[in-house]
């Protein structure tokens, strides 16, 4: 019984960040049309300004602060550098675009910062588990359930109660009659860029307290989960990148706690596996988006 | 108020709009008569920054050709778009909402929304409903309702009686017509022109992306040319 919950709480928490990231990717994606391959990147940035703040022994609160900060900065500087001037562009022209930043920002990390992983010290209290009668559950999976719970709530009242989060879900659905409306294209857009970059942050620092450390290639897997947990939901729709971020979470989750040891360097074939069969059964993903988009 | 000079529109290799002079003066209603691909929706959109245009369009002495729609939309100009387009996911708050929240604020924002609900009380059964389960006929009180909540004092009006029925139709049109008390200079598209030319204080005939006839509402309804080609009489 004990395993069991354990393994719920993992997979709730693994979710929480997946759900995280792929809610950042549709944000953007639901917007700007632009599937943004350098959202690892802005987690990557993130994790580096935890490991500076906590370097110049700021305390762990602040530093997330920083490395949200961080994460929202490049969020910002990327869709006013490299893609507002591409406004324009088709799909494949955002995409490569969207390569190109990742690759560039990269390879100025390793140049810049490190190749090598930075140990990112997380403070003793979160290495503990709590013990809640029935169960022993970590401090850190349940430190992720609660971040995530809040980042969603926050950002479901953002979207509702806003008028800019307001017209970020009509742009979703019509942007040319938002800007009828007299509301800015380029302010609707860096806002969805700056929500992009909390989640990201948030999620960056989820995962480097998990890890105890930082390196360039950090934001690589686990936005490529993102990816995976967007299209399962259904690209674009906010609702289906949350379900999709879960589902993904329970998958390897369950996986790793339930294949034999002989197979369980095949996991991740298996999680794969099952995504595929999902998409077989609903190729628009769980909750597919509602766009209304015309030309 | 707004005069059109030499006005052209151009997707790639089509001209949709061939060169258009056309003037509408403070407080009249005015309408562009057409058939299907005359120009008509190309023009209101280039009025509204939405169309890649070239021309001269002066709104009281402004040049807009080369503004984005959102500076448009900040000079009181108001554009309800063909097929109405109200944000489906929306509820009918939200898309009042979004239509004035750029221009007014606080209590003035409230009183016009106050007006909105007075003038469509349909909108106000509706109020917490998602705009995409309203009719064809509520969604059209709504997408004019959304461009009135920036108080403009330029409506274009792209065929607002498309696909209604036609105790609606009669509905719109003498909201039209009412909005013409409240100040309100209206440019109206549309293909029912016995309609438009009923309400219209001049109109003009597209055909081709050109203007092929202009006069006051009533002689251009009399006229053999309308009668024949738009008329169907």
């Amino acid at each position: 019984m004990e395993f069991f919950i354990q393994q719920l709480v993992n997979a709730i928490s693994l979710g929480g960040i997946y759900a995280l990231l792929a809610l950042g990717l549709a944000v953007v994606f639901s917007i700007v049309g632009l599937i943004n391959f350098a959202h690892g990147e802005l987690m990557t940035v993130a994790g580096y300004g935890l490991f500076f703040a906590i370097g110049v022994s700021l305390g762990l609160p602040i530093a997330i602060v920083v490395a949200i900060f961080a994460a929202v900065a490049m969020a910002l500087l990327i869709e006013r550098v490299a893609f507002r001037p591409m406004r324009r562009a088709d799909v494949t022209g955002l995409l490569l675009t969207s390569f190109a930043v990742s690759v560039i920002l990269r390879v100025l990390f390793q140049n810049g910062i490190s190749a090598r992983g930075m140990p990112v010290p997380m403070p003793s209290a979160l290495a503990g588990s709590i013990d809640l009668g029935f169960a022993h559950i970590g401090v850190i999976p349940l430190l992720s359930i609660v971040a995530t719970a809040v980042s969603l709530g926050g950002l479901l009242l953002f979207l509702k109660h806003t008028v800019v989060g307001t017209a970020m879900r009509a742009a979703a659905q019509d942007f040319a009659v938002v800007r009828l409306m007299g509301i800015p294209a380029n302010r609707v857009v860096a806002v969805a860029f700056a929500v992009s970059g909390v989640l990201a942050g948030v999620a960056a620092f989820l995962w480097v307290a998990q890890r105890g450390s930082v390196d360039p290639l950090m934001g690589f897997v686990p936005v490529l989960k993102a990816f995976v947990a967007a299209i399962i939901g259904g690209l674009g729709g906010l609702a289906g990148a949350v379900a999709g971020g879960f589902v993904l979470g329970f998958l390897e989750v369950a996986c790793q706690a339930f294949l034999p040891a002989a197979i369980l360097p095949y996991r991740d074939a298996f999680v794969l596996g099952i995504v595929i069969l999902i998409l077989v059964l609903r190729p628009e993903g769980l909750i597919p988006a509602q766009t209304g988009k015309r030309s | 108020m707004l005069s059109v000079e030499g006005l052209k529109v151009r997707y790639g290799q089509i001209e949709a709009v061939k060169g258009l002079d056309f003037t509408v003066a403070q407080g009249e209603i005015v309408t562009l008569l057409g058939a299907n691909g005359a120009g008509k929706t190309s023009t209101l959109a280039a009025i509204a920054g939405l169309a890649p245009a070239t021309g001269v369009i002066r709104f009281e002495n402004q040049k807009l050709i080369g503004l984005r729609p959102e500076d448009i939309s900040r000079r009181s100009i108001a554009l309800t778009p063909e097929g109405r387009r109200v944000f489906p996911a929306l509820t009918v708050a939200e898309n009042l909402l979004l239509g004035g929240a750029m221009h007014h604020k606080g209590a003035s924002l409230d009183a016009t929304r106050e007006e909105m609900l007075t003038l469509f009380p349909i909108l106000r059964e509706r109020y917490r409903q998602r705009a995409g389960l309203l009719s064809g006929g509520e969604q059209q009180m709504l997408a004019i309702a959304r461009s009135l909540m920036s108080q403009p004092r330029l409506l274009l009006l792209d065929e607002p009686s498309l696909g209604l029925a036609p105790k609606i139709v009669d509905e719109v049109f003498r909201l039209i017509a009412g909005l013409r008390q409240k100040g309100i200079t209206i440019l109206l598209v549309e293909q029912n022109a016995v309609r438009a030319l009923d309400i219209a204080d001049r109109g003009y005939v597209l055909v081709n992306g050109r203007i092929t006839l202009q006069g006051k509402g009533r002689e251009l309804a009399q006229s053999d040319e309308v009668r024949a080609a738009y008329l169907a009489a």
